[in-house]
């Protein structure tokens, strides 16, 4: 048993509906009580979809239960093949129904129809949503082709010259409830498109069965999110002997290394290799002298497997800052996300336990956050900046605008979103340098006239908090006032680690000495 | 009773399951937990329903079962155990804790109530263990609250004081307007239940006049009549006919003439009508059709006909206590169509065939009704908001003319291009 108060990922009959309600004509009838109808909201109110996500819910009862549950089953079954009339039907169960065991998927395949019919079984006290997306996902690829495997040769990847035609790729894993995944295809299709490549097929998002089963007709896949994508990719290479990709686009050195990626794969030459580094402005806009403020800047991430990875990478190489957390909430990636914590020689942390990853947030006393909308709260409580860079899923993170975080308007968007709340935080820091001018009263809070306040009330209200120390260490007048010209997201920082260092020396009282000789000390 | 038709319907459902009420009554009474034993899907459930982020380390939580759990309920028992120390020493303000059934929990027979038993014992005067269900295959939506006030009143001690016991959760502002309106008419000792601390739990005897605030309370109602307390009859204080009638009920059982009652709430009428106008003004006329989910349509249907003269279509409930909604049903227009139970799919076919003006229903179904051209309004809305009483009449009319305001504004051409 395991106390939860939030959870970055819901159950995996969620991330089956991910996978159904991305696509077209499909069905899932999912053994369920009436409670877990709330999924829809995630769709129609999250994602703003306009259609409910395809599923029957049986939502049985208390009474049914010494009845004839499998009865209620079939009974929805027959009725949801009657009126949405899938191409392909997918059954599963929740929580409560794998309890019961009535093997809805048995009973559906009992029951005659013509239509592929996919058992999901999703053992839901053991995973979680992203590993029921991936697992739904492969279910559905192998129910649909796995009868293709014995009749098909292995796909040579540079078989499209031969067919004197231009290479064609797959685009899998963007679902519904998935970061900016609507915008990536999007950004990914241009790119590819530019290098003289097709997209045979895009799934699950937008795809149909009839989609999945022309999925052979492309070279290799692109393996966008591993979360979702990897385990049917990596099914498809087995017996069909299609090549995938590992490179996720985020970032610029990771988009090119992606087209590199493809390139090599397809055996196509790369002919604008030198063009593609100013395809995007992240580059110029990181190396102009503006953006000297951002080097060294302490960046804590936290995030789903991919989306955590890349934004390491691209924080410390494209943009110059210095990791110092990362982690993921992704138990199915806390290999990978460990060897780049690795490599920059941070420790990860793999939690599901927001609380955790708060308390580790404070240890590293970070000048941004990148993270879920859940450490965006931890942030604000901590005073720190903070940009969204992955799922769980909120209003705000399916914008209006074209927002993609891959390629190269994807780095466009993950320059400005992350550099603008440290530019709202130097504002921060200058407005506190400035209010002790006197023209500067009572705060910023505006623009026009000004009511008397003195500065020394200013001072005085804002320094409460900082006197003393727990330990009995006295902060002298002094010490006070030198500490609150410490711009105000690391003060914390100093002011812990002086009184560390006083400790340490048996220094009672704090001076402005005292500041400059821990500063020097920790250095 | 008025002619009204009674249908009955079975099927798919899309309704929430009575955890959804945790949303609520974790902030009505502060000093409470609210633990979920149950599965990935509560917990998700919850944050979802909650606004789908919360602010601050929450009130309530999930013991998600895990496998080993399910293997031996002896080992499930134990874990409980563990998880409720390792709460109690992380949240030591917590006065009540509240273990919260849920569909797993109880198909495995989880047996929360000797959990609860074992737990008071150990932790006598310091905190103390109450059980119910919020599980779906019980309980829709708000009747997660009727289970939980069910659950405390064992814990009440008895007394026979003469007073009002308002019952059902109610805002905060609203619970002052009301205990202000109910002085003025001279009833002095008024409590209401649940309290806003849940360590604070009126007496109850046989002069404990019972007043229903909310129409969901089927079972505590029953347990309320075990231990004596005389229920008064009333339709519910929604609108200014509702609220009126409720103040009237409540004043004949405290034997208060009616012309008492007129004299104070009069000028409260005046101002409310004048106030409701101008949304009666967009309602009228306008169809309307209530899917199932809080229990609340009946009165909220009676409100929208009989004051702001709107014409139902149809009138979902997920459950119907015929004997609990007399005073409403009466109220209701002949031929009023109710359906108690849901058949989502039919039901939507009937809304699609009718083409309303305004459909009230779930979250899950707002937006794809909207995308076909059809105003929604969430009926969730309705327990988060202040909608009590004859003050707040306009308010509640104003959350059903403001998408069809909306409409007009979006849909109008008010500019010219110059």
């Amino acid at each position: 048993m395991e106390l939860t108060l939030w959870t970055y990922e819901g159950p995996p009959h969620v991330g089956a509906m991910r996978i159904a309600s991305s696509m077209k004509d499909i069905h899932y009838v999912l053994h369920a009580p009436q409670g877990d109808t709330y999924a829809d909201l995630l769709f129609t109110m999250i994602e703003r979809r306009g259609q409910r996500p395809p599923v029957t819910y049986t939502t049985f009862q208390a009474r049914d239960l010494g009845g004839d549950t499998a009865e209620l089953v079939k009974k929805n079954i027959k009725e949801a093949v009657e009126r949405f009339k899938p191409k392909t039907l997918l059954v599963g169960e929740s929580c409560t129904a794998e309890l019961i065991q009535d093997q809805p998927g048995a009973l559906a395949k009992g029951m005659g129809f013509d239509m592929p019919i996919v058992n999901l079984e999703l053992p839901a006290y053991s995973k979680k949503e992203n590993w029921g997306a991936s697992e739904t996902f492969y279910q559905l690829i192998r129910t649909l082709l796995k009868e293709k495997v014995s009749s098909s040769d292995k796909i040579n990847p540079l078989r499209w010259r031969e067919l004197g035609r231009r290479p064609k790729v797959n685009i899998l894993g963007p679902s519904l409830l998935g970061f900016r995944c609507r915008d990536d295809v999007i950004e990914i299709q241009r790119i590819l498109s530019e290098q003289g490549i097709d997209t045979n097929v895009v799934a699950p998002l937008g795809a149909s069965p009839d989609d999945i089963e022309r999925l052979i007709d492309a070279e290799i896949n692109i393996c966008l999110y591993q979360e979702i994508a990897e385990a049917s990719c990596e099914w498809l290479k087995r017996n069909f002997g299609m090549e995938y990709t590992n490179t996720i686009p985020i970032g610029i050195k990771n988009t090119i290394e992606f087209i590199n990626e493809v390139h090599e794969k397809l055996d196509l030459p790369l002919t604008n290799k030198e063009e593609l580094e100013n395809k995007s402005k992240l580059p110029w806009y990181s190396k102009s002298v503006d953006s000297n403020y951002l080097t060294g800047k302490r960046v804590f991430i936290f995030g789903d497997g991919t989306h955590a990875i890349a934004a390491a990478k691209i924080a410390k190489e494209e943009l110059g800052f210095e990791v110092v957390g990362l982690g993921t909430y992704s138990r199915e990636m806390a290999r990978q996300v460990r060897a780049t914590a690795k490599d920059i020689n941070v420790e990860a942390l793999i939690t599901n336990n927001y609380l955790e990853v708060e308390d580790a947030m404070k240890k590293a006393a970070p000048e941004l956050v990148l993270g879920t909308q859940m450490e965006r709260h931890s942030a604000k409580r901590l005073g720190i900046p903070c940009s969204v860079i992955s799922t769980p899923m909120h209003v705000q993170d399916v914008p209006a605008r074209y927002s993609p975080q891959m390629g190269w308007e994807g780095a466009n968007v993950i320059f400005d979103d992350w550099v603008h709340p440290l530019m709202m935080g130097l504002e921060e820091h200058l407005i506190d340098m400035f209010k002790h001018d006197f023209e500067f009263v009572d705060g910023h809070q505006s623009h026009l006239g000004h009511t008397a306040t003195s500065t020394n009330n200013i001072l005085n209200s804002g320094e409460k908090k900082e006197k003393n120390s727990k330990e009995g260490i006295i902060w002298t007048e002094s010490g006070r006032a030198e500490l609150t010209k410490v711009p105000f997201f690391v003060r914390g920082k100093v002011k812990t680690n002086t009184e560390k260092y006083a400790i340490l020396r048996g220094i009672p009282e704090i001076s402005d000495e005292t500041l400059y000789d821990a500063k020097a000390y920790f250095s | 009773m008025s002619k009204v038709e009674f249908n009955k319907e079975t099927g798919p459902r899309e309704v929430f399951c009575g955890l959804t009420s945790i949303v609520w009554l974790h902030r009505r009474m502060p000093d409470a937990f609210f633990l979920v034993v149950g599965s990935r899907t509560c917990a998700h459930l919850i944050q979802s329903a909650a606004g789908v982020m919360i602010f601050a380390e929450p009130r309530f939580g999930t013991a998600i079962l895990e496998e080993k759990d399910l293997a031996g309920l002896a080992d499930a028992h134990e874990e409980l155990d563990r998880v409720v120390n390792d709460l109690i020493a992380r949240r030591p303000e917590i006065k009540t804790l509240f273990l919260v059934g849920s569909c797993p929990s109880e198909v495995i027979k989880l047996d929360l109530a000797t959990v609860a038993e074992k737990l008071n014992k150990r932790f006598l005067g310091q905190v103390r263990f109450v059980n119910y269900s919020g599980s779906g295959i019980e309980t829709t939506f708000t009747q997660g609250e009727d289970g939980a006030l069910k659950a405390l009143i064992p814990l009440m001690e008895s007394s026979n004081e003469e007073k009002l016991l308002l019952v059902g959760t109610l805002a905060n502002n609203v619970e002052d307007r009301f205990k202000k309106i109910f002085r003025n008419l001279g009833i002095s000792n008024i409590e209401s239940f649940p309290p806003r601390q849940s360590t604070e739990l009126p007496k109850i005897g046989k002069n404990t006049k019972v007043l229903l605030t909310q129409p969901y309370l089927s079972d505590t109602v029953r347990d309320l009549k075990h231990r004596g307390c005389e229920i008064i009859s009333a339709p519910f204080p929604l609108g200014i006919e509702g609220s009126t009638k409720w103040f009237l009920a409540a004043a004949k059982a405290f034997k208060i003439s009616e012309l008492k009652v007129h004299e104070i709430i009069s000028p409260l009428i005046n101002r409310a009508k004048l106030a409701l106008d101008s949304h009666k003004e967009i309602l009228k006329g306008k169809r309307l059709f209530l899917l199932p989910e809080s229990q609340l349509e009946i009165s909220l249907a009676r409100f929208l006909h009989n004051e702001c003269e709107m014409d139902l279509v149809e009138v979902g409930t997920p459950y119907l206590n015929k004997d609990l909604m007399k005073e409403e049903i009466n109220l209701l227009p002949d031929n009023t169509k109710i359906v108690e139970g849901q058949h989502v799919e039919k039901q939507l076919d009937r809304v699609r065939e009718s083409n309303p003006d305004l459909v009230v229903c779930g979250m899950g179904l707002a937006n794809p009704l909207e995308a076909e051209g059809i105003s929604t309004k969430w009926s969730i809305e309705m327990v988060f908001s202040p909608i009590h009483g004859i003050d707040q009449a306009a308010d509640l009319a104003g959350l059903f003319s403001k998408p069809l305001k909306r409409n007009q504004i979006l849909t109008s051409k008010t500019l010219v291009t110059h």
